[in-house]
């Protein structure tokens, strides 16, 4: 054999440089920033972290801005005296919120179906008026009383007591300030499960994770270093998206920055560990992308991020109040918008604690390094 | 010499049904290349991985440098550098910050440069580890491996899908570890490479150890000295001789063993000079017709196939 014959391509010239010696904390520095850039790196993270809520924030905010929609629409099925009502529900004093227009049966079914038209009037017979209204949506509901009364107001009913009424489009009590807090619970809820449990699945999958326990690095730094970096970016989220309300939308930020900034970390957390549970065992992106849909769907539908859990029946809100995400919402609406003290809302902070807590324990019990 | 790394009965069975590995000793000294060959789910990447302490064996005894994994994993990890059978890096960092990453984790690691020098890497050092090319890759993970200076390097199948040109850097990288005082283990199933950089191997199939010894010693001992393939015409259309008319071959002189390879006959044997004048004439009074001969020095391969019937690589 002519193993010895080949020259080696690497000459060692430079003799041993001398040891280095790393501190305690020389890992943990090193996967933060390690974490950090290759977030910095990644433009979907970016976009989804970053700029997709502030685009959801600005369109929603736009769509209902002012409410314009709030203008009652009123379809008049076409016939002898529908022009007559047109002209009534016109001349109501104090009723310009109503826009109606005539057209036939069909059209006029169809579009209340379709929610192009809130109420359907059928022109009086034998002095009887048929509204036609779709029950189960508030706004139709809303609309039949208000064309109602400025009917019967034009018409000549006497109201019996006079009564002032003060709109109320005041920033704190708007759509968009009901929803940037709670864009900023999903968004810190996305961000933890997907930042942790996606990319340590991710981690397993490219067995990263068994080439660094084959390191001595402490395991425990490597989870610290991943959480840490969650709150950074935690601070960048929650600081662009309340800016970015105050600026565009004149929001009022009534609470401390700190206070926020506590609930934010806490939520951050709670999320994390949720994060963790969910990517304790998974070994392919897939399966850990079905699982972390599966855990945030229903507090999609229930925890109240675009519009508030009240609406569904009172006897799941024990159920729904008991979500990590609603207790996130309606800690960061309180805190934000009325400026309520942590210490009164201690049972949201408990219910986020408890969650992430007990999350975090089982994860380190279940969670699979290879 | 002392033994770098031991292990015996080792057995790892796969969820109560896969036997990965059926009762493996091994003893490697310090300051050897040992080398563990065999072909594709012989057991390899589970034997050491359990070595690496990466993986519980289902029972056995493995012992690094005289220490267990049961007792002193934290302080046995600054001792060993690994590199994995498939491990994808962070695309999204430079190849120096992938070392430094790795050098962190150690008390006493070595300079990030003298590594990236050392395999090559220094004109890299600043470019994603997502844009390197595979034998780039490949070198890095041995970097991560080497940059906390182990006494110990385990490399699993280092060179596999690289150039000929990219293997032998890494071969001379390992073996500038070695010469330096290191213990390597490394899985191949290339033949040449084994039989080129390892001072001892153990053959492995079906998760036991086959045959074990220095590369020269295992042909020697099993591969016969050289091998004479031929064909003649004779051999029936499927290209299968029947086993009587094979086992007439081993009547020729100096002829060890005889086997049938891929429509030839193969011939271990121990001085060519003898057996293939008599071949010439046995074919001579067979009537038949010559189409083929070759002789060569027996190989690994040769080794493998007389010990299991079938290639190493079926490629
Ligand atoms: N995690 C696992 N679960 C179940 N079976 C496994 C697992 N890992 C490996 N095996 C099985 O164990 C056997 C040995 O696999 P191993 O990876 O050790 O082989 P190998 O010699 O490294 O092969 P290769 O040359 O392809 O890398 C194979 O039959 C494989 O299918
Ligand atoms: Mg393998």
């Amino acid at each position: 054999m002519s193993v010895a014959q080949e020259t080696p391509v690497t000459t060692k010239q430079t003799p041993p440089s001398p040891p280095r010696r790393n501190g305690r904390w020389a890992g943990y520095t090193h996967l933060l920033a390690a974490r950090m850039l290759e977030l910095k790196r990644e433009p979907e993270v970016v976009f989804w972290v970053f700029v997709f809520p502030l685009l959801l924030a600005l369109g929603l905010g736009i769509a209902f801005r002012n409410k314009p929609a709030d203008a009652t629409r009123v379809a008049v099925v076409s016939g002898d005296d529908a022009q007559h009502v047109v002209s009534l529900l016109q001349s109501s004093p104090g009723h310009t919120a109503i826009h109606a227009v005539i057209v036939d049966v069909a059209a006029a079914k169809n579009g209340l179906r379709l929610g192009k038209y809130d109420l359907i009037i059928e022109p009086p017979r034998d002095g009887q008026v048929v509204y036609d209204f779709d029950p189960a949506r508030p706004e139709s509901v809303l609309s039949r009383d208000e064309v109602d009364q400025a009917l019967q107001s034009a018409l000549g009913r006497k109201d019996v007591i006079v009564a002032h009424s003060a709109a109320s489009s005041e920033p704190g009590s708007r759509y968009i300030d009901f929803l940037i807090p709670g864009l900023l619970g999903m968004n810190l809820m996305n961000s933890g499960m997907w930042g942790i449990g996606f990319a340590l699945v991710d981690m397993r999958q490219r067995k990263l994770l068994k080439r660094f326990v084959g390191t001595p690095m402490r395991r425990g730094d490597f989870l610290l270093a991943i959480m840490t970096s969650r709150l950074l970016l935690m601070v960048i989220e929650i600081g662009l998206l309340l800016v970015f309300g105050v600026i565009f939308f004149h929001m009022r930020v009534l609470g401390s920055v700190f206070s926020i900034a506590l609930l934010g970390g806490l939520g951050s957390l709670t999320f994390g560990g949720v994060g963790l549970l969910t990517a304790s065992r998974a070994q392919k992106i897939e399966s850990i992308s079905g699982l972390i849909n599966l855990v945030m769907m229903p507090m999609w539908i229930f925890s109240g991020v675009f519009f508030s859990y009240e609406r569904f029946p009172a006897a799941i809100h024990p159920l729904i109040k008991a979500l990590p995400l609603t207790a996130l919402n309606d800690a960061l609406r309180a805190s934000i918008l009325e400026g309520t003290p942590l210490l009164q809302q201690w049972p949201r902070l408990l219910i986020l604690g408890l969650c992430g807590g007990i999350s975090f324990v089982l994860a380190l019990k279940w969670f699979r390094w290879t | 010499m002392s033994a770098a790394i031991q292990c015996r009965d080792l057995r790892k069975t796969y969820d109560g049904k896969v036997e990965a590995v059926r009762g493996l000793n091994l003893e490697v000294l310090t300051g050897e290349c040992f080398g563990l060959l065999g072909p594709n789910g012989a057991g390899k990447t589970t034997t050491i991985e359990i070595l690496e302490g990466l993986l519980a064996p289902t029972s056995g005894e493995v012992s690094i440098l005289g220490h267990s994994w049961r007792d002193d994993e934290r302080e046995m990890r600054e001792w060993l550098g690994i590199s994995l059978q498939e491990t994808r890096l962070s695309e999204k960092l430079t190849v120096r910050e992938t070392i430094e990453l790795f050098a962190s984790f150690y008390r006493e690691p070595r300079s990030s440069d003298e590594v990236l020098e050392q395999l090559q890497l220094t004109e890299k050092a600043d470019s994603w580890v997502g844009k390197l090319s595979g034998g780039q890759r490949q070198r890095l993970a041995v970097a991560t491996a080497l940059v906390c200076n182990p006494k110990i390097l385990f490399l699993d199948e280092p060179t596999t899908g690289l150039d000929p040109q990219s293997r032998r850097q890494l071969w001379d990288i390992i073996r500038a570890f070695q010469r330096d005082g290191g213990t390597v283990m490394l899985t191949t199933h290339y033949m040449d490479e084994a039989e080129r950089l390892c001072d001892r191997l153990a053959i492995v199939d079906h998760g036991q150890v086959i045959a074990e010894g220095s590369p020269a010693d295992l042909i020697e001992r099993l591969g016969g000295h050289h091998v004479v393939e031929f064909a003649v015409s004779g051999t029936s259309a499927d290209g299968k001789s029947d086993g009587a008319a094979l086992q007439a071959w081993k009547g020729l002189p100096s002829v060890e063993s005889v086997r049938e390879d891929d429509g030839m006959v193969a011939l271990n044997v121990k001085q060519p000079h003898l057996t293939i004048p008599a071949l010439l004439d046995a074919i001579h009074q067979q009537g038949t017709q010559l189409q083929h001969l070759t002789t060569r020095q027996a190989s690994l391969e040769d080794v493998f196939v007389r010990l299991t019937g079938r290639h190493l690589r079926e490629d």
